[in-house]
């Protein structure tokens, strides 16, 4: 065969092995999700989801850990959104080449790879000893908002780069201050990307269990609690469910259907996020 | 005419504005500073209990016995097994799954290939978790006839999976960057399409591609609850890929429940813990640092 | 009337044959039936508003309009006597016989020397010396050996816009092709870049036939030996450079090379 044919050949073998990586990955994933949906339908019922747990778990709902979860999203939430947005602000309009905001950036990406268990062993530290808050929503709600910080931050700063400079200066140059160009007309235009990296750490918080394990998840609570109570979450009763609840396998179905309501939960709000995303950068 | 004592007062709104963005931002850095402090303070002091050579050489892990053995040779070895198999698993096809939409998909497929990767990049490390052990374990005890399911190939597989989209994503962006016209150039020399990828498109985005596969292996270090639920939780150096083990983010989750506050086995979590932390830290800036290095180079 | 065989009664021979070629982009006809020879070893000149069809008709040459997705051609360029349109073409050596300089110096970011070994060794050339001797030859004929055979290791995209465009050319050239496209290779390049490129593209006409877009109409007139005027896709004029900037036979080409529009 002549060299030519041959690296033609190559070519289309090539194509096919990427064509079928391709395929098989995409099944692979999409195959998961479908099965844990699937899996989980039997489970599934409005009792389901407004009943709390019975007879030590083994049957009832998921009402608890699903409101825990709630909770968690929203100290968290609350938690993150001024540092994370200021942040931010901070990056993109005040920040100047000096060693602080150097330093600054190389903590927030830092912080973007630091193991979520040990954000949960800094949780615990920091706030369930240190500040005496113990194991309860509000520890495990900071320790969450800690470990999206790096994600609000990079949207907000992202946003607020993306406001055009001639906004700005029109603003000036009617001689608004500072204070007043950001809030009326920087925050504004640069509040739909803030908006959409919320969403997306929304989605992070609800999936992540290893910072919550011993900083505020409870094994069982009877009742839903306050900001200083231990609360139920939902990713980390799967765990127990699947690992040290009674009759493991007799709750399968239970875990199935917590399973594929975590999995619709954190896939439904990214998946939000990500399409308001794409929908922003097409403009 | 312009009111003084208004122009003032939002002069100095401006002032507190500064102050409180100045102040605000800086709780990011004392946040990693914090993280940095507890888990030296917490850490250091299991070096009470045991030499570091003893951390490091013993493979004795028996952190609820009397005196406790706190050897982590076993458990940091399960951490670096998992996490090579792991990328071996992952990073190839990742690679090929970013060359077939950047490269080879038609546009309309590559509009909806990326947001869905990004997308995936979000599944809870605790339902992969859950499948691993549930669906997985049992089929691969049955078929391949061994001991157990809950191994470190199982556990590769699972973190491999969890980091495909992130690296996939990232390693997209680095060859989508590269300009048009390089390959254009090859294709007028007579290459071929895939002679274009692999000798002028690839290596261009290399250090896109190094730092994307960084931060894979960063977090495949770090994930915690795939290992934990899939790995074994054995504290034994494998010597097979059916063989469980327990890497040092399963050991810290597993047993930091059960541990008195101030005791020689608290301290050894939290020395784990700070090990993992040097080692992503370590990855991490590896990663910015090629990162850098690459987007000056394209200038 | 254009009559497209009025020079072919020298004793140049013809390269490049178009038969009625049109282009399609989509329901677009960018290029409309246009028919002319090109001839060997000459420099010959696309010139023409932008959006005129000459960049297009020079990708039609290397086929390179194959990459646009709804591009689509009628008629015929016989090239070596075989039409390139034809199914049984091989694109990929017909790309090797035609070498291609782009608008923008596109080194690729690897060293100067396998910037320019690049092809040859896709075409399988292995042999250490051989490339060695390539690589030379191909350098010294893009006037840029003296200038970089010290720094052959360093990467191609350190040298200057000037140079990496004759790199660039150097790189087109390692294959020993019969022709060379150039896509106004000299509008991103300062005037005394300018200057040394055009000089290099008389040099290598001594051995290639050259066709080159231009928006430029000095250039045009300093460097070719025929000159084909586009228009709308249309081909309106196509002669001898001094005839057709003296004394055009159109009275669009005249408007156009006078600065009437354009």
């Amino acid at each position: 065969m002549n060299r030519t044919n041959w690296r033609k050949l190559k070519d289309k073998y090539m194509y096919l092995i990427l064509v079928g990586t391709a395929l098989s990955i995409l099944s692979i994933l999409t195959g998961i999700i479908c099965f844990v949906l699937y899996s989980g339908w039997s489970a599934l019922s409005w009792d389901f989801i407004f009943e709390p747990p019975r007879d030590n778990m083994t049957s009832g709902g998921i009402w608890s850990p699903l409101v825990g979860t709630f909770q968690l999203i929203v100290v968290s939430i609350i938690a993150v959104i001024p540092v994370g947005v200021l942040t931010g602000l901070y990056f993109s309009e005040y920040a100047g080449k000096g060693l602080f905001p150097k330093i600054l950036r190389l903590a927030v990406r830092s912080l973007s790879g630091v193991p979520s268990v040990v954000f949960g062993l800094f949780g615990l530290s920091l706030f369930v000893i240190f500040l005496g808050f113990g194991s309860c929503l509000f520890s495990a709600g900071l320790t969450l908002a800690c470990l999206t910080l790096p994600l609000v931050v990079t949207a907000s700063e992202q946003a607020f780069r993306a406001v055009p400079k001639d906004y700005r200066d029109a603003s000036y140059a009617l001689g608004a201050t500072k204070l007043q160009t950001l809030v009326k007309v920087v925050f504004p235009s640069a509040a739909s990307t803030i908006i959409t990296g919320i969403i997306l750490s929304i989605g992070r918080v609800a999936g992540e269990t290893a910072p919550i394990i011993f900083t505020g998840a409870a094994f069982y609570t009877s009742k839903t609690g306050g900001l200083f109570n231990e609360v139920m979450a939902l990713p980390y009763h799967i765990y127990i469910l699947a690992t040290a609840g009674t009759n493991i396998e007799q709750t399968r179905p239970i875990q199935y259907g917590a399973v594929a309501v975590l999995l619709a939960l954190v896939l439904g709000i990214s998946s939000v996020g990500v399409w308001m995303r794409v929908r922003m950068k097409r403009r | 005419m312009i009111d003084s004592r208004n122009f003032s007062f939002a002069n100095s709104g401006d002032k507190i504005a500064s102050m409180v963005v100045h102040g605000v931002s800086a709780l990011g850095l004392i946040v990693m500073v914090f993280i940095l402090w507890f888990l030296f303070a917490e850490g250091i002091p299991v070096l009470k209990s045991v030499t570091i050579g003893d951390i490091f050489r013993s493979s004795d892990w028996y952190p609820a016995e009397e005196p406790p053995a706190l050897g982590m040779f076993a458990i940091i070895s399960g951490t670096l097994i998992v996490t090579l198999l792991s990328s071996l698993i992952a990073l190839p096809v990742s690679y090929l799954f970013a060359i077939f939409t950047a490269e080879i998909a038609p546009s309309w497929l590559r509009n909806i290939l990326k947001p869905m990767l990004e997308l995936l990049g979000f599944l809870p490390s605790i339902v992969l978790g859950f499948l691993g052990m549930v669906v997985v374990a049992p089929w691969m005890q049955g078929s391949f006839e061994i001991l157990t399911g809950l191994n470190l190939l199982n556990a590769s597989i699972f973190l491999g999976i969890m980091i495909l989209p992130i690296v996939g994503s990232l390693v997209e962006e680095a060859l989508s960057s590269i300009p048009e016209e390089l390959r254009y150039a090859s294709f007028a020399l007579g290459a071929t399409k895939w002679e274009t990828i692999s000798k002028v498109v690839f290596p261009a985005a290399l250090p896109g591609i190094l730092s994307a596969s960084l931060l894979g292996i960063m977090r495949s270090m770090g994930e915690t609850m795939v290992v934990l639920m899939v790995a074994g939780g054995a504290a034994i150096i494998p010597d097979s890929i059916f063989d469980p083990i327990r890497p040092l983010t399963s050991t810290i989750a597993a047993e930091m429940g059960e541990t008195p506050v101030g005791s020689a086995h608290y301290h050894a979590l939290f020395f784990a813990g700070l090990l993992l932390f040097l080692i992503t830290l370590a990855l991490n800036m590896l990663s910015a640092w090629i990162e850098s290095k690459g987007k000056i180079a394209q200038q | 009337m254009l009559n497209i065989n009025k020079h072919s009664s020298n004793d140049t021979k013809i390269q490049i044959e178009t038969k009625d070629l049109s282009l399609y982009y989509g329901q677009d006809k960018v290029i409309k039936n246009i028919s002319f020879n090109i001839y060997e070893r000459m420099v010959t000149a696309l010139i023409g508003p932008s959006g005129c069809g000459k960049s297009s008709y020079l990708r039609c040459l290397n086929r390179m309009n194959d990459f646009i997705q709804e591009a689509r051609t009628e008629g015929e360029i016989t090239i070596n006597g075989s039409n390139i349109y034809d199914k049984a073409t091989d694109v990929i050596e017909l790309r090797r016989k035609i070498g291609m300089v782009f608008q923008k110096p596109n080194p690729f970011p690897m060293s100067i020397y396998e910037n320019v070994a690049y092809a040859p060794r896709l075409f399988g050339v292995k042999d250490r010396e051989k490339l060695d001797e390539i690589v030379k030859s191909s350098l010294e004929g893009a006037a840029l050996w003296d200038e970089v055979y010290g720094k052959l290791k360093t990467p191609g995209t350190g040298l200057s816009g000037g140079q990496q465009q004759r790199l660039c050319i150097a790189r087109a050239i390692a294959t020993e092709p019969d022709i060379l496209l150039m896509d106004e290779p000299t509008s991103a390049l300062d005037p005394l870049s300018t200057l040394r490129i055009e000089e290099l593209i008389r040099e290598l006409k001594k051995k290639f036939t050259v066709v080159i877009v231009t928006h430029n109409m000095q250039q045009a007139a300093r460097i070719s030996d025929y000159t084909a005027f586009f228009l709308l896709g249309d081909l309106v004029e196509y002669n001898v450079t001094n005839k057709m900037f003296t004394s055009p036979d159109d009275r669009r080409t005249e408007d156009y090379i006078t600065g009437r529009f354009g």
